[in-house]
């Protein structure tokens, strides 16, 4: 059986039909933006949540970030769905991490962190990058707010099973080559809808090796891959980053729940429908050039041109791509002068990801180059106090970005902060869609490293040698 | 949810692949916490030339004169593809769409739609762009049929018949208008029975209610 096969079976209250079952959830998280909708319609039907103390919420989409901040918000409308989800919370029961409270922070970055989010559970949130936890062994997967609803009256979901796929890496990564690389790499490798219809479960020597926050950012972006969702093999480490969480198991059920963790791998002779093996000994730091995931070079490859498509309606797509991105086939990334720098989102925003980017500013001594503006928005609380306990923020503030208070910000623009219009932006964040962090804004994506090392350079840049 | 049976409508070709919901309602469209007052922001970045003023874009399909009042939309791969957002289901009902037929759909949306009783159908691409050759003749004398009972498009003057799949479980979802919690909630005491189980294999798995 494939570690997703023993998950679903877990979770099998009962089979509706050959392809249906009935799943339990164990875990319901919910924010401010798509969760009131879904909080709201349940209280409106007169339904209570069924177990109320298996479901969270969280203030991040439409919260601002900026320092002071309160319940109004910078988006017009905002305060309406903040206060909505407030009172929809304390109507319903269920525990809401609220802007001043201290655990407050982006949805995927806090249910691992509060140990909410834990392997071997399964977890939904209306929010398509709910494949984030996968990286911990949870079968974690985005809905809608009809389905969360129905998950908060019945503790289940009516689930299409999907199919089963393996993408094995083979030989290590280089230095300065991280997670999100092997990510972007792998979207341009299996296209934008390569995973549709896949539960993914990656694996390999580069997986094992991977630190546990890392495999976050890559399942992270599973959803980009149109999969059901991604899914990693827990392991000791694993089980050494859940322990002492708030949430997690302590003294019998701790012992219980590492013996459930250590049956939850692939068989070795498990079936999976589709197979990759995708070779990254040879790896470079990736850029995106376009406005899909998967218009994605190595940092010093040149742009493609049209004559390189595959087909005609490739060719149209990337033309049309181009133009709004303001690139030129046959140009390298580093030919266009960068005017921000965005580090955060559930994608990169975790302590690892701003001791990388803080790291490559201590020892190169750079600083933001001129004319460009650079924020650093940490994915949560805890994690803003860690980088503060550290003195991250202080080598940020110093290098010339801006130290944010915790939320999704700039990696969506819901009518409130963007950065305007034509301004090219370097994003560790994970859609680059045309508009996504705003009217006309060109979004690149990258790691956290690529996007200092571009914001001190001025221009798209991945080399991290200083 | 209204049952679905039978529809005749006018249908409007959208042919492009990859249609994000963030393109069908842009997040700063959904201005309130609620699933209506969404029609008015559907499609925003194709179907106005100033979003703010509201100035319509003349060459989108759904403000062009011939297909006023469509209520089938036919679209290109990956449809609803990004965002779990409902609301671009939602936008798409209140401004009058009742099916969508596309060569493939985003998970999230197809099931989002299911559960809102809007109707997806799949279709090879070829059928697709014969249907919309067709249609776009003369939208407003060439409608389409989708009868959801007999699995079956009409079109042409001949009143050609295309056949489609649709999973048995979502048919009967739509067609008896099924209130999916209230399925579910039939199926209380296997949820209990399952619940009994599992505490003692994983009862690490189940927190306290500390009210
Ligand atoms: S950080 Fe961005 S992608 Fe992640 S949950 Fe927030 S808006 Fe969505």
């Amino acid at each position: 059986m494939t570690l997703f096969d023993k998950l679903w079976q877990e979770h099998e209250v009962e089979t509706l039909s050959e392809r249906q079952s009935l799943l339990y959830v164990d875990r319901i998280f919910l924010h401010e933006r798509t969760g009131s909708v879904a909080l709201n319609s349940l209280l409106e039907h007169g339904r209570p949540v069924r177990r109320r103390q298996h479901a969270f919420c969280t203030m991040d989409h439409i919260v601002d970030t900026i320092p002071g901040r309160s319940d109004d918000t910078l988006m017009p409308s905002g305060r309406d769905f903040i206060v909505a989800t407030r009172s929809a919370a304390r109507e319903t029961g269920i525990q809401l991490f609220d802007i001043q409270d201290p655990d407050q922070g982006i949805v995927h970055v806090i249910s691992p962190e509060l140990g909410i989010a834990l392997p071997g559970l399964s977890l939904i949130c209306p929010d398509s990058h709910t494949c984030t936890l996968g990286g911990l062994g949870v079968l974690a997967w985005g809905v809608g707010s009809t389905e969360a609803e129905h998950a908060l009256a019945t503790s289940t979901l009516r689930v299409t099973r999907p199919q089963t796929m393996r993408v094995q890496f083979i030989g290590s990564m280089a230095e300065h080559v991280t997670a999100k690389d092997l990510i972007l790499y792998t979207i341009r490798s299996l296209s934008a809808s390569g995973g549709a219809g896949y539960a993914i479960e990656f694996a390999g020597p580069a997986i094992v090796a991977l630190p546990v926050e890392s495999r976050l950012t890559l399942c992270n972006m599973a959803t980009e891959l149109s999969a059901f969702t991604g899914l990693i093999a827990p392991d000791e480490q694993v089980i050494d980053y859940c322990q002492g969480r708030p949430f997690a198991p302590r003294g019998a059920a701790w012992e219980a729940a590492i013996r459930h963790w250590q049956t939850l791998q692939s068989d070795a002779d498990a079936q999976f429908d589709s197979e990759h093996r995708i070779d990254i000994g040879s790896l470079k730091p990736q850029l995106t050039w376009g406005t899909s995931p998967q218009h994605c070079i190595d940092w010093d490859e040149e742009i493609p041109g049209a004559g390189e498509a595959p087909d005609e309606a490739t060719a149209a797509s990337w033309q049309q791509a181009q133009a709004y991105m303001g690139v030129t086939a046959g140009h390298r990334l580093s030919d266009y002068p960068l005017d921000a720098a965005f580090i955060g989102s559930c994608t990169n925003s975790r302590l690892s990801d701003l001791r990388d980017a803080a790291s490559y500013l201590t020892q190169t001594g750079h600083r933001v180059a001129k004319g460009v503006k650079a924020l650093c928005v940490p994915g949560s609380g805890r994690v803003k106090r860690a980088a503060e306990a550290e003195g991250i923020d202080a080598v940020f503030r110093q290098a010339g970005f801006e130290w944010r208070e915790p939320g999704c910000s700039m990696c969506f623009f819901a009518g409130g902060e963007s950065l305007g219009e034509g301004v090219r932006v370097a994003s560790t964040t994970n859609r680059n869609f045309q508009g996504r962090q705003g009217l006309g804004v060109r979004t690149h994506l990258g790691s956290p490293l690529s996007v200092v090392a571009s914001a001190c350079a001025g221009h798209l840049l991945a080399d991290m040698t200083p | 949810m209204t049952p679905f049976t039978l529809h005749q409508g006018i249908a409007a070709p959208l042919l492009r692949d990859n249609i994000d919901t963030d393109t069908i309602i842009p997040s700063r469209e959904m201005r309130t916490v609620s699933r209506s007052g969404l029609a008015d922001g559907l499609f925003a970045p194709w179907r106005y030339t100033d979003v703010d003023a509201r100035v319509a874009h003349p060459d989108f399909v759904l403000n062009q004169a011939c297909y006023a009042g469509a209520s089938i939309m036919l679209a290109g791969l990956n449809f609803g593809c990004g965002s779990s957002r409902e609301h671009a289901v939602w936008a798409m009902m209140e401004w009058g769409v009742k099916v969508v037929i596309a060569p493939s759909f985003a998970t999230i949306f197809r099931n989002n739609a299911l559960r809102n009783g809007l109707l997806t159908i799949e279709l090879t691409r070829d059928r697709i762009e014969w249907l919309a050759h067709w249609v776009s003749a003369d939208p407003q004398v060439n409608p389409l049929t989708v009868d959801l009972q007999a699995c079956t498009i009409l079109s042409g003057a001949g009143r050609e018949k295309e056949v489609f799949q649709i999973d048995p479980i979502a048919r009967a979802m739509l067609i008896e208008g099924l209130d999916e919690i209230g399925l579910t909630e039939q199926s209380l005491n296997h949820i209990e029975d399952f619940e009994h189980r599992d505490q003692l294999r994983r009862p690490w798995a189940y927190l306290v209610d500390p009210h």
